[in-house]
């Protein structure tokens, strides 16, 4: 279990304005079985911070926990000086957050456009539809169709558009890539980097390791329920088999 | 043509209206389940008793209170709609999580209070409630009678069906719970109050039951039993349809209640168990039910 | 919101700690025995037998639930139909009681299968909503053939001569005789639940798709124990006429599939002979309470929420918790 301080600074951060999202001691269990075994970790806001690990790590867990899907849970998760931990999810995306699901959840009952204005706009500042169909054009085409028949990519891109309503800073996006063609990603990978200059806050969930070094400021490692590495990208592009033998081993 | 089998033109098309009359309410009965059912996953038991609490609320506020037929299409589905939040909020939300069989016990145990207080209320004889003047007579169209009130028994039902359809179909808040349907986690984490939609909508199910309840109060008595025979029905009914579409819910209640009008014509013993046997025929054929949605 | 396919209702399960099914059921036999042979001396022997007649069909109904994992809501049709059989037989065609007995239990078996296998197409809330639409088709088919007396019923059932000589009409020996049935009934039980087979039906009703994927066909056994646990009910419903010499619409009715669950639930799911406990109850508050009409069932009900709410283990699984937690002390 690595402390937060050592983590930075192994990083060569220094310096810099507190934390948007600050996970201390995060425990969570999906009925009887004890799943994470207290996760810390910080993001910093404006920051893509990517979890890294292997198959049932534990990364999505922590992405549901964070957002108050998981009931289970104990430890401290704090946001914007908010602590949360105690919150239902319906109040955790009031002070802020959003999530992209992993089976992205799109709504075979709705069409398009109804799966995009289902979010409510819960503080000001989030997208208006022109910005949103701006970023995502093909979606303009296809509202009335059932969301479920789009394309996975399409599905995708409708994922993270309709959380962009809400006026949520920070975007906790899981494996946004999965499934999905090597030009699909590409325009994942745009649209993320669009977000970041937006000033939007990315916490992503990824097993494609090459496209999280392209994307990211900081990966943690996940293994077991339990941080167990931290690095920034540099230091990840520099030392690509630290994270890789996480992976494999 | 009618000579041949022996019926009376009148006799066969007064059965058939019957059947559509109560086909009708079948088919608002089991709409108010299969949104509730859709949306809390549980079968409510209580339906038939919220039916008969319309009934009656429309009987005490016209003996009791002074307020005719009109105020009793208005106020009864709201007073028990208001019941149903009750019953939503402290009893029907604890079992969130267990398996939905629960809820089927639960809601059962409800019915069964409200039944027998009314029945040590009231008695098991049913209690008279008079056709508003407005509706009352009929017209004759030469081969069948048309009560006034009958037709607007089944105008009413219809209308509201398909107002219903365009709200869960056509509006943002149909959206908002035809997504909760599919997954209520995911549409809590974009801010909605997911638990208040249940609430409600377990009340706009009820609330339908109740108006179904009102409609039927002039037509057959008002007694504590009425709800226990029809929701037996209703759920065979909900079997036969499938629970998955509103058209489904609709188009089976009707259908089922033309065909139960049939038989009273042509096997009038079979009558009460035909849609029992249908059920059981469907069951055979196609078992995920004739509009059903598999998962 | 969906759940997953099959989902059942999870009694309690033996864990460590807890007594074993082997010493659980010895312990209650022999009390079993000694409560028994004694019961007729202390209370009115005819309540002691309706006691005992609920008990199986109580017991009958918790190996379809408790242990299968399927909510039936029409089980009355099995006790009700196999009390009218058993009252024909033995009003109209004279048979003597065992037979008469034997006939309803036969023809609750095979109604069983029939129903069985319709129902078992569905699952979960589905199949609850089928057995009860079943059920009641059989009580309007009662209520309009005339060989069921109609809202008569058929009365004055004559008790006979068991095996040609023991004359049933003494109610000591009617007694002794329906409490014989009683324990070969919950010797069948006993025996159904620790057989292979019945462990199979468990791990069915717990994951459905691993046993599949183990490759049992899981829709036979869940047909065998729906039509074990109807035949059972049927020899309740039989024995029940052979005591209180009527057989009516009360028993076909759906009070009376509802009443059934109450014992169970509020006798213990999954333990294997609570369910005489909630039959012993409930028959007592019937008959305590007899002369107050609609209140019975207005208790009833609220038992019921009460149970749903709060008491979903049952007294037996109550009591068992307590004493789990004197133990650790």
């Amino acid at each position: 279990m690595l402390e937060a301080a050592s983590l930075q600074a192994d990083s060569n951060i220094g310096t810099r304005s507190p934390p948007m999202l600050s996970v201390r001691g995060l425990n969570s269990w999906y009925g009887e079985s004890h799943v994470l075994h207290g996760i810390d970790l910080d993001v910093y806001p404006g920051e893509v911070v990517t979890l890294l690990g292997r198959n049932g790590a534990g990364k999505t867990t922590t992405l549901k926990a964070i957002m108050g899907i998981i009931k289970q849970r104990t430890g401290s998760i704090r946001y914007s000086d908010t602590e949360t931990i105690h919150l239902r999810s319906r109040d955790i995306a009031r002070q802020g957050i959003a999530i992209c699901p992993e089976e992205r959840a799109i709504f075979s009952r709705l069409t398009v456009l109804e799966n995009l204005r289902l979010p409510p706009a819960l503080r000001p500042g989030g997208l208006t539809e022109t910005e949103i169909f701006e970023l995502f054009p093909n979606l303009s085409e296809r509202l009335t169709s059932p969301g479920t028949r789009l394309s996975g990519g399409e599905q995708q891109m409708l994922a993270i558009a309709r959380i962009l309503r809400t006026g949520a800073k920070t975007l906790l996006l899981d494996e946004p890539t999965e499934g999905l063609a090597p030009v699909i990603i590409e325009q994942i990978e745009r649209t993320i980097f669009s977000l970041k200059q937006r000033g939007f806050t990315v916490v992503l969930v990824e097993q494609n390791f090459d496209f999280a070094v392209r994307i990211a400021d900081r990966h943690y490692v996940i293994e077991q329920g339990k941080v167990v590495d931290m690095v920034d990208n540099a230091t990840a592009l520099a030392d690509m088999n630290r994270i890789r033998s996480w992976l494999i081993a | 043509m009618f000579e041949l089998i022996g019926i009376q033109p009148k006799a066969l098309f007064g059965q058939l209206l019957l059947g559509i009359i109560n086909g009708s309410f079948y088919a608002l009965l089991s709409l108010g389940l299969s949104i509730i059912f859709g949306l809390l996953n549980i079968i409510n038991f209580a339906h038939g008793a919220m039916y008969m609490l319309g009934a009656f609320v429309a009987w005490i506020l016209l003996n009791s209170f002074g307020l005719g037929y009109w105020w009793a299409l208005l106020l009864a589905p709201t007073i028990v709609a208001a019941a149903g939040v009750l019953i939503e909020r402290t009893l029907i939300f604890r079992l969130q999580g267990l398996d939905h069989l629960y809820g089927l016990l639960l809601t059962f145990g409800i019915a069964l209070v409200l039944q027998s207080g009314f029945q040590i209320i009231y008695g098991s004889s049913g209690l008279p409630y008079a056709i508003p003047t407005e509706l009352a007579g009929g017209h004759d169209l030469g081969f069948v009678y048309v009560p006034y009130y009958r037709a607007w028994v089944v105008v009413v039902s219809l209308t509201v069906c398909a107002v219903t359809w365009v709200l869960v179909e056509r509006t943002p808040m149909g959206s908002v719970l035809r997504a909760t349907i599919e997954n209520a986690d995911i549409v809590e984490s974009f801010g909605i109050n997911v638990p208040k939609l249940v609430t409600l909508t377990y009340a706009f199910g009820v609330g339908l039951a109740a108006l179904a309840g009102v409609l039927v109060a002039p037509i057959y008595s008002v007694n504590p039993n009425m709800g226990g025979d029809i929701i037996i029905k209703v759920f065979a009914i909900v079997v036969i349809g499938g629970m998955g579409s509103i058209f489904g819910s609709v188009a089976t209640g009707i259908g089922m209640g033309l065909i139960e009008g049939l038989t009273k014509i042509f096997y009038p013993e079979a009558a009460s168990t035909v849609i029992f046997a249908v059920m059981a025929l469907v069951l055979v054929v196609k078992p995920d039910g004739l509009f059903g949605r598999s998962a | 919101m969906k759940n997953g396919p099959g989902l059942k209702i999870a009694p309690q399960l033996p864990g460590p700690g807890r007594p074993g099914p082997r010493a659980g059921a010895s312990a209650f036999f022999i009390c079993m025995f000694v409560v028994l042979i004694g019961a007729p001396f202390l209370i009115n022997p005819v309540f002691a037998m309706n006691v005992l007649c609920f008990g199986i069909f109580a017991c009958a109904f918790n190996l379809l639930l408790g242990y299968g994992g399927l909510l039936s809501f029409g089980h009355a049709s099995f006790f009700g139909s196999a009390a009218y059989m058993c009252a024909y037989a033995a009003k109209v065609w004279h048979w003597p009681p065992e037979l008469a007995l034997l006939s309803g239990t036969a023809f609750a078996t095979a109604l069983g299968l029939c129903f069985g296998a319709l129902a078992i197409r569905r699952q979960g809330i589905y199949f609850a909503m089928i057995t009860l639409a079943l059920a009641q088709m059989v009580y309007f088919i009662c209520v309009q053939a005339s060989f069921t007396g109609g809202e008569d019923g058929i009365q004055a059932v004559p008790r006979g001569y068991l095996f040609g000589f023991i004359d049933l009409a003494n109610d000591r020996s009617l007694y002794y005789f329906v409490a014989a049935i009683f324990c070969v009934s919950m010797v069948a039980i006993h025996r159904i639940i620790n057989s292979p087979f019945g462990q199979i039906v468990k791990a069915i009703r717990d994951n459905e798709l691993r046993a599949v994927s183990l490759g049992y066909r899981t829709s036979h056994y869940k047909l065998i124990i729906f039509t074990l646990s109807a035949g059972l009910a049927g020899l309740a419903g039989a024995t029940k006429v052979l005591v209180l010499q009527l057989a009516s619409l009360t028993d076909v009715h759906w009070a009376m599939s509802g009443e059934v669950i109450l014992m169970t639930l509020l006798g213990g799911l999954g333990a294997p002979f609570a369910p005489n406990l909630g039959a012993l109850l409930i028959l007592t508050i019937q008959n305590y309470m007899s002369g107050l009409g609609g209140w019975v069932t207005f208790i009833q009900g609220i038992v019921f929420i009460f149970c749903v709410v709060a008491l979903r283990k049952g007294i037996v699984g109550l009591l068992t918790q307590m004493f789990r937690r004197v133990k650790n002390k």
